[in-house]
This record gives structure tokens, sequence and C-alpha cells, in this order.
């Protein structure tokens, strides 16, 4: 077949903001969707509104439309642009609903746009419940009963027909959120409404529950000439019931016969047949323990969260191949890139075992829902590859980056044994330490199968590695043992702790780490892939690979179309080692793999090899043609070590891996390793509280005061000094992990303790809160000059953190005298330290003092928002930087970047619906999982954006708003309840406000706190426009407050806990209803233009 | 307990014993397959051989009664990284340890696997020693000595067919003559399942018997070794060919080809997975199969009269022929899988429609033959 000839231009399609259930993968994705097309020579139109992503960078696409993901927008680009085709298979469901949206509105008819690789049909064959369920009957393939209801009566009828346990899930929504098991008909109605109100066609699946079976997936690849392949299957630990993206999962199948694993890839051949599929596909089944009995229990007719991990497992590049098939290749005309020789067609063989943990949200939110079922609570996840299932295993949690890296956890040692055999049937994130701790204590492993319904096997498995950790602690150390535990994957560390012999002891064994390459073919076939694991006790296969690479030296070719790739790309001057940011969790998400990626494809320019390491399976960094080198490993210190023995590399770059990089710097330099770029005692400079506290004061910085903490006693003392409210926050941590405003003694003695326990060693950081604007800025140093490429403005007044404040660039509210503080401090700051490389710096302004409260050594969440808006690529001038060259001579001038017509608001996006018992009130500890960013040349417009590629819809009857104020807010929101009322609202508020609006002249009804019940009917209804509720302080989950955010959340209803956010929605209400005209431009033309007022 | 490997080029592996104790040779070759262990130990075409599974983790669903491909296993060796002790399946019956060592078959966990493999892809199949004996500096040239006396028996295809010719099903309108070469159970059940009654007989039967017969069509099996060293089953064939429609699998597709005039080779590393892409020459259809097989047919020696069906992609390799004027049709994989994916099934289907077919048709005159 070939490429079709006829596709010169595609339209591609991102998956907007990271939420829980659509993360990372869709850029990695999407990334290598452009790459491949643009290999064809088609030029590549993309629109995305997350600006976080790569796939967003001008060098990726050759238009790139950072607009809101709305059928109106992409009908307006569709129409400008006229692209031949749109690949919708690869933006996650977002990407998938909208080019069904596009196809029903006739919008791909009208313009004759293609829609490439699976079809419309085949989409809603697999997506639609019903035509699912009839096609599966239609082809012979098992499914649970089920029924697909549009009402809660229907839903009844069903459940009394069929019996309790049953799962409920939503068509059309992502990570299974509104869905879940109801095991009694309370929970059923419950889940079915709010399943109903979740799903845009207004429809759930109420399917008899099978929990309890194995879950096994497989990913499924299928060609126009109806060749099909299965890349990888994968058995979820867990059973059916926890969601697979919950699921501690590992590739391939371990517990599957040959007739078992034969018997579901050929049905899901069939499935993929059936729905003529083109492209990836991911087929989940259920399959019995005690028969061969098995259910189909979804299919995912697109490039998916297990398609990133499935790629990843087996050196299987997915999403390139899907591309590839959509513009008309077969399999057996695709080259596989990693042997070089044999072709697509063909199905991976893995010498290794993986293992996938999710990373949860649940150590930042204490308050929250741990239980795990049919809906996604995890925002990342890592991967580990090992020879054996216990190495993998091992690996993958210590890729948590947890405190603790081992498989028993202190937590369940005090339990009693008829405690602990109760706990084992809490299905949440801890339960595999609860195994273990049950199986250090010597449970039957059918008893602890019984109620877990996990396999045997890895039951047994983890039996093993328990068995070695009673082994370390009880028997004097030896080289047999030690070597056993490495190969079990122990960390030194661990070892140490355990057998309670000082770590430099354990050198003598001389046992060092060897790498291997993930190859597809298990060594079948030559193969130089640059992607390496680590392993003991086996040969290892990177002398070799650099040899064969030897010949590869020169400087990087970055001329070339494809700017991007890295791989295998080798260079005399040494090699650079790049810690990425690991699992993607609240705080540290996309954009620090936006900066490693970038930090890499820098390196590369300057002629040196980058080498990088990362535990993120969902994430562009750890595709093996980003880097010279790829190494899947834990993001700590001995990993990393292991990998510096072998690598010898010139330094390490710490500042684009977030927290988990920087956080790694110390370790590394104690072993000798160079830390390029600001040295580790300027890093220290800022992050310990003390020396940063004397340096501003030495400098004439206005701060904050205050004291860092060790005790409860030195926290009160020190807040009698600074006088409430007070701002407590543990050092280094992760995006205001454990942060709060304090107002009185009460609320500083129940919160001290667990910002303490976040501590560690560290003190606990009070500081006096001002409450004024919050403006921050990123910088790049060479130690002499500076450059900043602009300054952001916080919609929020400071008190929220900076990750969940919506953001305008370039500031409004800022005078120049204020703007020329802003920088000199920051020329200052960085000069005294003498930062090299990136840093973030945080500012209040109140009565015209600028206050510096926060510098962060390191590349920050803004960055590739920065990048992209002000067209200066920051990442590669720092890297540029601490490589030698100047700032000046990198002709981006130096002090503050000019500004141009662009104007942006970048707004946060939150997942607080597949979080139960969560508070959405914006607070000083991070709560959001993406952005989405509005551009535009006017504020207004860049705002009405922002909130509509966030998900708010405009355009509706204006109906009740509730209002529901604390006594601090009253007087300050009274303006914007007026600007409510006028524009057409109806106000209803709690007692107190609706007094204190009274007696202000404004109309309100007053409705009872404590009638929440009322309130839910209101908001399924549909009835209630907004809430605004400036909460309470304090974490006290029981006020009638949090239930009133939390049910506006489960109902999909805006609730504003800021004032200052309710303003900014008041403004892009008012801009819509003035009728605002929308244009959607490409990022690169909003930049260019200059200060013409066109618009 | 320790077991060492000792391989033609003189390397040593240590490991650790987990099937029958003793001492071994054969020949070193190596599975890719992830899922099929007891589908692949006794399969008799790793007679001669030892096994070096890629997969690292063997054994974990024990063996159960349903998926053994013959009665015994037939391989001299068998090598892994890991062997599971506690396996787990409702329908497993014995461990993997348990199996070898009532079969006598040495088994050695714990050495580098990969390390073994990416040996024999570079320097080929080669000839080892397995044992459980204790090899020092002082024993290990006697070793040596031994594993370089080594000659593989070539007659290791009447040892592992059957004794007697034997019905196998009763029932079934095809009525069908298979030469047992090492038959695996999956292609007499793929057959069965089919409408075949099928009737086994060893490896060395004359032709004379068989077309005594009156069978509809012969099947000939996969099998062990070089098929260059068959030579009185490919006098059989010689007498069969024209005669009586023939289908072939493996080593009987390979038998064919030589029968037909064309050429066999051997691969440096065989073909064993259960991954292996083939091209469907006809129809450009493509498939995932199974194979097992150290030598291959050369496309390029293909006489006249045969026409090429399948073929390899990975290395271009072929993987089929027919001859429709001879009733002709054979290939080098295995359509059976067991272990490995289906695809190829319908092979089977194809096959058997054409033996239903051949029924009707008479069968060939001398003077066609005589054109060969």
């Amino acid at each position: 077949m070939g490429k079709d000839l006829s596709i010169k231009k595609v339209l591609v399609i991102g998956s907007g903001p990271i939420v829980i259930g659509q993360a990372a993968e869709f850029d990695y994705a999407g990334v290598q969707a452009c790459r491949a097309l643009r290999e064809e020579n088609i030029e590549v139109v993309l629109v995305n509104s997350n600006p976080a992503t790569i796939m967003t960078d001008e060098d990726i696409a050759d238009k790139v439309y950072l607009e809101p993901l709305t059928l109106e927008s992409l009908t307006a680009i569709i129409k400008k642009e006229r692209p031949n085709g749109v690949i919708a298979s690869l933006g996650g469901q977002t990407g998938l609903n909208l080019a069904c949206e596009l196809d029903k509105a006739g919008v791909l008819a009208e313009y004759n746009v293609r829609l490439l690789g699976t079809n419309i049909e085949s989409i809603k064959k697999a997506e639609d419940r019903e035509m699912f369920k009839n096609l599966m009957n239609e082809i012979g393939e098992p499914i649970p009963d089920s029924e697909i209801v549009s009402s809660y009566e229907d839903a009844k009828k069903f459940a009394e027909k069929i019996g309790f346990p049953i799962i409920i899930r939503p068509a059309f929504t992502l990570g299974g959120s509104g869905g879940g098991i109801a095991k009694n008909e309370t929970e059923y109605e419950e889940i079915v409404h709010s399943g109903l109100q979740q799903s845009p066609i207004n429809q759930v699946l109420v399917e008899k529950s099978i929990a309890g079976f194995k879950e096994v997936e497989y990913e499924v690849m299928r060609d126009s000439n109806d060749t099909c392949i299965i890349i990888c299957n994968m058995e979820n630990i867990d059973p059916i019931g926890i969601h697979t993206g919950d699921s501690f999962v590992v590739a391939p199948s371990q517990t599957l016969t040959n007739n078992e694993y034969q018997m579901l890839r050929t049905s899901a051949i069939k499935i993929i047949r059936a729905l003529k599929i083109e492209g990836g596909c991911n087929v989940q089944y259920a399959l019995d323990t005690k028969t061969n009995q098995y259910y189909v229990i979804e299919v995912n007719p697109r490039v998916s969260r297990s398609s990133a991990l499935a790629s990843k497992a087996t050196g299987y590049p997915i999403a390139k191949v899907t591309t590839k098939i959509a513009v008309g290749y077969e399999l057996s005309e695709i080259k596989n890139a990693i042997t070089g020789k044999t072709v697509a067609a063909f199905e991976p063989a893995l010498d290794y075992v993986v293992v996938k943990i999710p990373k949860w949200p649940f150590d930042k939110f204490a308050t929250g829902d741990r239980m795990l079922g049919t809906k996604m609570k995890a925002t990342g996840e890592v991967m580990a590859i090992g020879r054996t299932f216990k190495n993998s295993f091992k690996k993958a949690i210590a890729s948590l980056e947890d405190k603790h890296t081992g498989i028993l956890h202190y937590k369940f040692e005090k339990f009693l044994n008829e405690e602990l055999l109760d706990a084992l049937h809490i299905q949440d994130d801890r339960r595999i330490f609860r195994v273990s701790e049950a199986l250090k204590r010597n449970f039957d492993v059918q008893k602890i199968r019984e109620i877990t319904k996990i396999d045997p096997w890895f039951i047994n498995q983890i039996k093993d590695i328990v068995r070695l950790e009673i082994e370390l602690e009880n028997t004097p150390l030896n080289e047999e043992l030690y070597k056993k535990a490495k190969d079990f994957g122990y960390l030194d560390s661990e070892i140490s702790d355990i057998s309670r012999i000082p770590v430099d002891e354990l050198k003598k064994y001389d046992y060092p780490a060897a790498f291997r390459i993930v190859d597809t073919c298990a060594g079948e076939f030559h193969a130089s892939t640059p992607y390496f694991y680590s392993t003991y006790g086996e040969s290892c296969e990177l002398e070799e690979f650099k040899k064969e690479h030897k010949a590869d030296t020169g400087v990087a070719d970055t001329s070339k179309e494809d700017k991007i790739s890295g791989a295998g790309k080798g260079i005399a001057k040494g090699n650079i080692l790049v810690l990425g940011s690991g699992p993607i969790r609240i705080g540290q998400g996309i954009e620090f793999d936006y900066c490693s990626v970038h930090a890499s494809k820098a390196i590369l320019e300057n002629g040196y090899e980058s080498v990088m390491v990362n535990s993120n399976p969902e994430t562009l960094s750890t595709d093996f043609d980003i880097a010279s080198r790829l190494y899947f490993e834990p993001m700590n210190a001995e990993n990393v070590m292991n990998i510096v023995k072998k690598e010898k590399p010139y330094g390490v770059m710490v500042q684009f891996g977030g927290q988990t990089a920087i956080n790694l710097a110390p370790k590394l330099a104690k072993e000798g390793v160079k830390i390029l770029g600001t040295s580790l005692e300027s890093i220290d400079a800022v992050e310990d509280r003390k020396v940063f506290e004397k340096l501003l004061s030495e400098l004439k910085i206005p701060q904050p005061k205050g004291k860092g903490v060790k005790s409860t006693a030195e926290a009160l003392s020190a807040t009698k000094e600074l006088g409430y409210p007070v701002l407590v926050r543990p050092s280094y941590v992760i995006g205001g992990r454990g942060m709060q405003v304090v107002y009185n003694d009460d609320e500083l003695l129940t919160y001290i303790n667990e910002a303490l326990k976040f501590s560690g060693e560290h003190p606990v950081l009070i500081d006096q809160y001002i409450e004024g604007l919050e403006v921050e800025l990123d910088a790049i140093s060479d130690g002499k000059d500076i450059l900043i490429p602009g300054i952001c403005e916080h919609i929020e007044r400071a008190g929220v953190h900076s990750g969940d404040s919506m953001s305008i660039y370039p500031s409004r509210n800022i005078t120049k005298s204020q703007e020329r503080k802003l920088v000199e401090y920051a020329k200052k700051i960085a000069k005294k330290v003498n930062i090299i490389g990136l840093m973030n710096i945080q500012f209040i302004i109140k009565d015209d003092t600028v206050y510096v409260i926060e510098v962060n050594p390191r590349a920050s969440r803004t960055v590739p928002i920065m990048s992209k808006v002000t067209g200066i690529p920051m990442t590669k001038i720092a890297i540029n930087t601490i490589l030698g060259k100047s700032i000046k001579s990198q002709g981006f001038g130096t002090g503050l970047y000019k500004t141009t017509k662009l104007v942006c608001v970048k707004m946060p996006v939150f997942s607080f619906q597949k979080l139960n018992r969560i508070d959405p009130a914006l607070a000083p500890e991070m709560k959001s999982t993406g952005e989405v960013l509005g551009v535009d040349y006017s504020y207004k417009k860049a705002l009405l954006k922002a909130f509509i590629a966030g998900g708010y819809k405009f355009g509706q009857r204006k109906q009740r708003v509730l209002v529901s104020l604390n006594d601090h807010y009253k007087q300050p929101a009274l303006k914007i309840v007026k600007k409510l009322y006028s524009q057409g609202f109806f106000i209803m508020a709690t007692w107190g406000t609706h007094k204190f609006l009274e007696k202000n002249g404004v109309p309100s009804k007053m409705i009872e706190k404590f009638m929440v019940d009322k309130l839910q009917k209101r908001m399924k209804e549909g009835r209630l426009s907004f809430v605004l509720n400036t909460p309470t302080l304090g974490k006290n989950s029981q006020t009638s407050g949090f239930q009133i955010r939390t049910i506006a959340e489960m109902y999909g209803i805006p609730c504003f806990t800021s004032i200052d956010t309710a303003r900014a929605y008041l403004a892009a209400v008012k801009a819509y209803d003035k009728g605002v005209h929308l244009h959607s431009e490409t990022i690169t033309n909003y930049r260019k233009k200059k200060f013409l007022g066109i618009f | 307990m320790f077991a060492t490997l000792i391989l033609e080029d003189g390397t040593v592996l240590n490991g650790k014993s987990f099937g029958a104790e003793g001492t071994s040779m054969g020949e070193i070759v190596f599975n890719t397959s992830m899922v099929g262990y007891q589908e692949i130990l006794t399969d008799p075409s790793y007679a001669n051989q030892i096994i070096v599974m890629t997969y690292p983790e063997i054994g974990n669903y024990g063996l159960n009664d349903d998926d053994f491909e013959s009665e015994n296993p037939r391989c001299k060796g068998f090598i892994v990284k890991n062997s599971c002790e506690n396996d787990s399946h409702y329908k497993s019956r014995q461990n993997i340890s348990t199996y070898l060592k009532k079969h006598g078959i040495i088994g050695i966990e714990g050495l580098d696997t990969r390390f073994l493999t990416k040996k024999i892809r570079e320097f080929g199949v080669m000839n080892c020693l397995i044992t459980t004996e204790n090899v020092d500096n002082d024993n290990l040239s006697e070793k040596m000595a031994l594993l370089n006396s080594y000659k593989p028996n070539r007659d290791i295809v009447l040892e592992v067919s059957c004794p007697k010719m034997q019905q196998l099903n009763h029932e079934g309108d095809i009525n069908l003559a298979l030469i047992d070469y090492g038959c695996k159970t999956g292609i007499t059940d793929s057959l069965a399942k089919r409408g075949c009654k099928i009737t086994v007989f060893p490896a060395d039967t004359d032709a004379e018997t068989i077309l005594a017969g009156g069978f509809d069509s012969v099947f000939l099996s996969n099998g062990p070794g070089d098929p260059a060293d068959c030579t009185s089953e490919i006098k059989t064939l010689e007498n069969l060919i024209g005669k009586m429609p023939i289908f072939g699998i493996c080593l009987g597709y390979q038998l064919l080809s030589i029968v037909l005039g064309a050429k066999t080779y051997k691969l440096k590393y065989g073909h064993r997975g259960a991954n292996h892409p083939v091209l469907n020459l006809l129809d450009k259809k493509v498939m995932m199969t199974s194979q097992n097989h150290g030598y291959a047919v050369d496309a390029s020696s293909l006489t006249k009269i045969m026409e090429a069906t399948y073929k390899n992609l990975n290395d271009d390799t072929l993987e089929g022929f027919r001859s429709e004027s001879l009733k002709i049709d054979a290939v080098q994989f295995h359509p059976e899988a067991n272990p490995g994916p289906t695809d190829a099934a319908v092979i089977f289907d194809e096959w058997v429609a054409k033996m239903r077919e051949y029924k009707k048709t008479p069968v060939r005159k001398a003077e066609e033959m005589a054109s060969l």
C-alpha cells in the first residue's frame, strides 16, 4: 500500500490539561505522531490547550495552536488551515470525543477532512456501550450481563434481575470517572446518578460484577491489510474491581498458560478485526481463576495509558506506528527502528519483567478517600524493568520515591493479627504492604488469596522477598546473602538498615550493577537501542553498545527536520546526566519532563552526549530516542550512582527534574559527582531557611519574617513573635505539601505535628502571612547577568499555591517602579547566590513593598509557558549557560525581556471528581493536576479562552448562585456579589452571608447551611450556576462548607473558593455576554504582533 | 545444588540445578516464547537439543494434563534464568522441577540466559554439556574432551517416532495417513478436529504400506534433526509423491522440498519462538507464527514444480511452498501453534478443505510423474 500521497497536511488533536486518567502519555504519543508525520513530509497542525507539553513546541509541529479544545475553536482552525486529515486516536479520550463531535457537526465533511486511522463508525462501535454489546454478541465474544440505562428507574430494574454487586460505567468518560461498584441499593442510586450526570450522553452501563477475576490487557495493532499483532499483554496483580490505572501491573502476564494467553490473544484480534481498527487499540479482559471462562471488559479504540506503558515495556513505538498506519502504511512496510533490519509486523519478545505501580496523591491529601475501585485516582505511575519479577517489583516500589523503599511498611507492624487479617479486605493503595506484613507473620498464602483475590503466584513472590528480609534481619550478612538481596532488587541502604551494617562495609562485596538493553526481541537479533535497565550478576551490555556507537562521534545534527531526537548521537566531549522527575504527581508534573527533554537536546547541541535517567513510563523523556542513552531506573541515589559508575559523566544536571532531582543533588555530590550549574552550596543557600533569611537581609530585600522550628514548643513561641496569621510549611517539599495558613494557636496545634512529620530532619518554616498581590518570574543567570523572559502576576491573592493560581502574562497591576524592584531583586539574588542556570522567584507586593517569599534554584512549572509565550528557549539558554556561554552572547539580551502584543492567562485544572473527600478549596498547598493557557491579544479574550479551555461553559441561562463567605472575606466580596446581582444571577446565601448582604442592600435568599441535601438536589438537576464559598480555615472535613464544595465538584458545578477567581470569572462572563469574538492564531503569530494594536 | 554448562567454545557457566542429576550433551538452542514452556519441553523436535528459554520466569503455572505435545520430553536439558517452585494455576499438577526430575532431564537455573542467547546468535548453535557433577580445573579438560567427542544420534527421527502403526481417531470423513517424525499432539488434534480419521505410521514405514491403506491424503509431521540425514524417510516420500496428496509441516516440509529437488541448509541459530511474522506470498497477508526449526529450505533452490507460498519477514527465508499439480502443500512454521499464536490455524482449514476436494478427483497419472 505505502503512504497515501494525497495526505499533505494533518491536524493532530492533543489531550488538553493533565487530569487524573489523562496524563503525560498523550504528550508522548502526540510528539511521536508529529515526528512520524513530518518524517513523511506531511505538514502538521497541532492543537492543544496544555502549555506544559512538548508537543506544543514550535519544533514539533509546523503550526502550533495553544487554543481551547472545543468544537468551536477546532472548527475555526480547520476552516483556516484546511488540513486533509485529522488523527483522533492519539489525543486520549478528549481527542477521540472531539473528533466524534467534529464529525457529528458535519465539520469534517464540510471542509473535506478525512479522519485518518480508525474511522468514526469503529470508534462509535467501541465506545457506545449498546453498539459494543451488540457487536460482541454478533461475533460471539462473551461480555458480562449488562444493560445500558439512561435513568435510575431502568437501572433499578436491572439490579432486581441480577442482584448486587453491580458495576456502573458511564459512557464516554475518561479514567472511569463517575463509575463504581455498588454493593447495595443506596450506593447504587448514588453512583448511577453521578454517572448519568457525568456522561456527556447521559448513559451508563450497569453490569454484573465479576470482581475477583484476573484482569488482563492486550495491546493490539492492526493495519489496513488486516495484519494484527499483539504488542504486549499485561496482567494486573490486583483483580478485576480496581481500575487498571490504579492497579499494580506486570508485563508480560505471569500466571497465564499458553492456552489462556492465546485464547485471549485470538479474541483480541477477532475484536480488532470486527471493529476494523487501524492503529493501536487496547482490549481488557476478565479471566476466571478456576475455569477458562473469560469476559471482554472494555475496548479502547485508541492509543492509551496502557499503550504508553506497553511501548516503554517492550520498546515498540505504538503511537509512531499508529500514525504510520494512519497515513497508509502497512505493518510489514514499517521498519523496526530497534533492530533496523526486521519490520514492525512482529510481536515483541521480552527477556525481562516489567512492573508498573501507580502513584497516588494520598500523601498530599491526608483526608482523601484511599479506597480503590473502578474510578481511577492515581496521578501518575512508575515502571521498573528487572530480569526477574522480584527484582522488578522491588525496583518499582523504590521508584515511587516514598519515604519507604521497602515492602514492609512500619504502619502495619503494630496491628494485631486479627486486625491485620481484617485489614486485608481493604482495597486501597497500601494493600500490598499489608499483604507483606501478613506474610511476615506467616499467614497462609491461600488465606491471603481468598481475601485479596491476588493470584498466589504473586503472593509467593512477595513471600520470597519478605523471607529474605527476615533472613537479612536475623542472620549475619555474608556474600551469598548480599548477592541474593541485590538480585531481589534491594538497595544497599535497605540492606544496611535491615542487617544493621554500615553501607560502606557493603562495598567489599564487589557486586556491581550491570546494564542491559531493551531490544523487543529477547536478544534474537542484533539491536543497539540506547535503552538500558540494571541487573546484577550478569554481563553488561553498555561497553559493547558504546563501542558500536563510537563511529557516530561528531556534534549532533539538530538542523534536520526531526529536531528532538538524540538517540545514538555520540560526542567526543563526554556525557552529561539529566535527572528526570519521576512519576507525575501533584506539584511535579509534565512541565519537568518538558525541561528534561529540552535539557537533553541542548546538551547534545553543546557537543556532549546526554544520558537520561527516569522512572516514568508516561513521558517523552523515557522515549529511547530522546537522549543519547536512556536508563529506566528508580530516581534514587544508589541507582543513579550505578549509572554514574559506568557512564563516568562530566557532570549531572539537577535543575530540570523538579524537586526529585534537586533532592538527589547532595547525595550525588557526596559521592563525588559534579553538580553542573548552580552549586550545591548555592542550592542550600536558598533552600535552607536560615541561610536564605540572612542572605536577603544582607541584600536589604524585604521578606516576610519567618522562623524555622523543629518542635511544637518552638512553633508556639515563633508565632508569638511573628503574630498571626502565619504560613506553616515543611522545607524541601514538592508543591507546598503540608502547607497551611494558620490564624490562631488552636489551628497551629492541630496542624504542626503533620508538618513536623513531613519535614523529617529539616525544620518546619513559619512565616508571616502577607495577603498581597503575588507575582513570580523565572530567570536564567550566568552569575553576572540575568535574563528574565517575563513577569507573571497571579489573579488570586497570596495564600493560594502558585500552581493553583490563575496567572497573567504580561503583568497588569504592577507599577514601573515595582517592576524595576522585581528585576533588581532577582539580579541581586542571582548574583549573590551565584545561580548558574534557571531560577524561579515568587514575590508578594503589598503597599508598594516588594517581598521575596521563595526562590527555587531550578526549573519551575512556568518554564514551558514562558518559553512559548516569549519565544525564549529557556532550557536551552540555561544549558548553554551552565556549559559556559554567557547570557549576553545568546542573543536575547539581559534583564527583563520585551513584551509583545500577546497576552496569556494560565488556568489550573483540578481532578477532584476522581478523588473523594478532598476539599477543593484553594490553599497554600497545591491541588491542581494540570493547566491550560488562554492566549490572545487582549486580557479579556485570553481570560475567556482560559476559562473555556478549563472546561467552563458560557452562554448558559443565568441561574442561582450560592454564596457563603467567611467573616474574613465578607467585606472584600461585597463588590463581586453586587456585580453578580446586577449581571442577572439570583443570589442564595447562607445565614451569616445573607445577613451581611441584607445589611448592605443586596437581595438574597437565605438557605440553611445544614440543608445540604436540598442543595445537592439543586446541583444534581443543574439548577445552580456556581458556588462562591470562601472556606473557614482548618482542615475540618465535617463543615457544611466542605460538603457544599465537594458536592459541587461531584456534579461539575463551578465552585470558587477565592473571590479573586470569581471576579475573573465574572469578567469572562461579561466579555462573553458582550459578544467578544474569539480568533484562533498560532502561538508564533501571536508573538509576532508587536504593539500594532490591530485588534 | 550447582550445575554447570560448558559450551563447545570453552565457555563455562555455573548455575543451580533444578532438574535431574547427571550429565547430558546436545546442541544448545534458544526459544523466545514468553509462555508455553510445557509445550516446548514436550515438543519432540527438540530431541538432541538443550533448550535455553530467553524469558526469565519459567514454571509459573506448573505443568497440567492438557498441554503436553507428546508423552515424554525429548530434549536433553532445560536452561532458564529463574524456575518457579511455587507454581500457581488451577490446572497445575506438578511443578517444573518435579517434572524434569521425573523424566531425567537436567535443568539449570540462575545463569545469564541473555548472555547465552547472544552468544548463540553471534556464533551460531553449538554443542554443549550440562552436568550436575562438580566441575573444577582438574576435570574440566576431561569434560571438554567428552563434549568434543559428542556425536548426535543421526537416527533421531526414528527414536522419537512411534514404534508401530496406530489409529488416533476413528471418526472423520477424510482417511488420513500421518507419518510421525516426532509429531506434536497439536497437529493431530488440529486435523482430528476438522474431520480427519488419522492413522499414524512410524517414520520408517515404506510407501507401499501407505499406498495400500487406501488413504485420501498423507500428512508429514514435524520432527528433529537434519533433514538430509533422513534417507529412508526421503525414499518413502519419493515413492509417494504424485500418487497421493501430501501435506507437511516443519521436517515434513523440509523432506518434501528435498524430494522435489530443492536444497536445505542449516540456519545459524534457527527460528524458535512464537512471534515470527510470515507473509503469505499469494494473498499478501501477514500472520504471526509459532516456529521451531534449525534448518531451512533454500528459496533459490526451488524447482519448477514448486511455488513459494510463505516467507519470513524477519530474514526473508522461505516458509512454505506448494505444488498444485502434485497436490503438495507444506509449511515450515507451525500452524498448530502450541505454543504460540493461532493465526495460522486457517491453514488446517484450507488443507482439510483441499483433502476433501482431492477426494473427488482421480489420482495423478504416471506420465505426468515422468515430467518431474
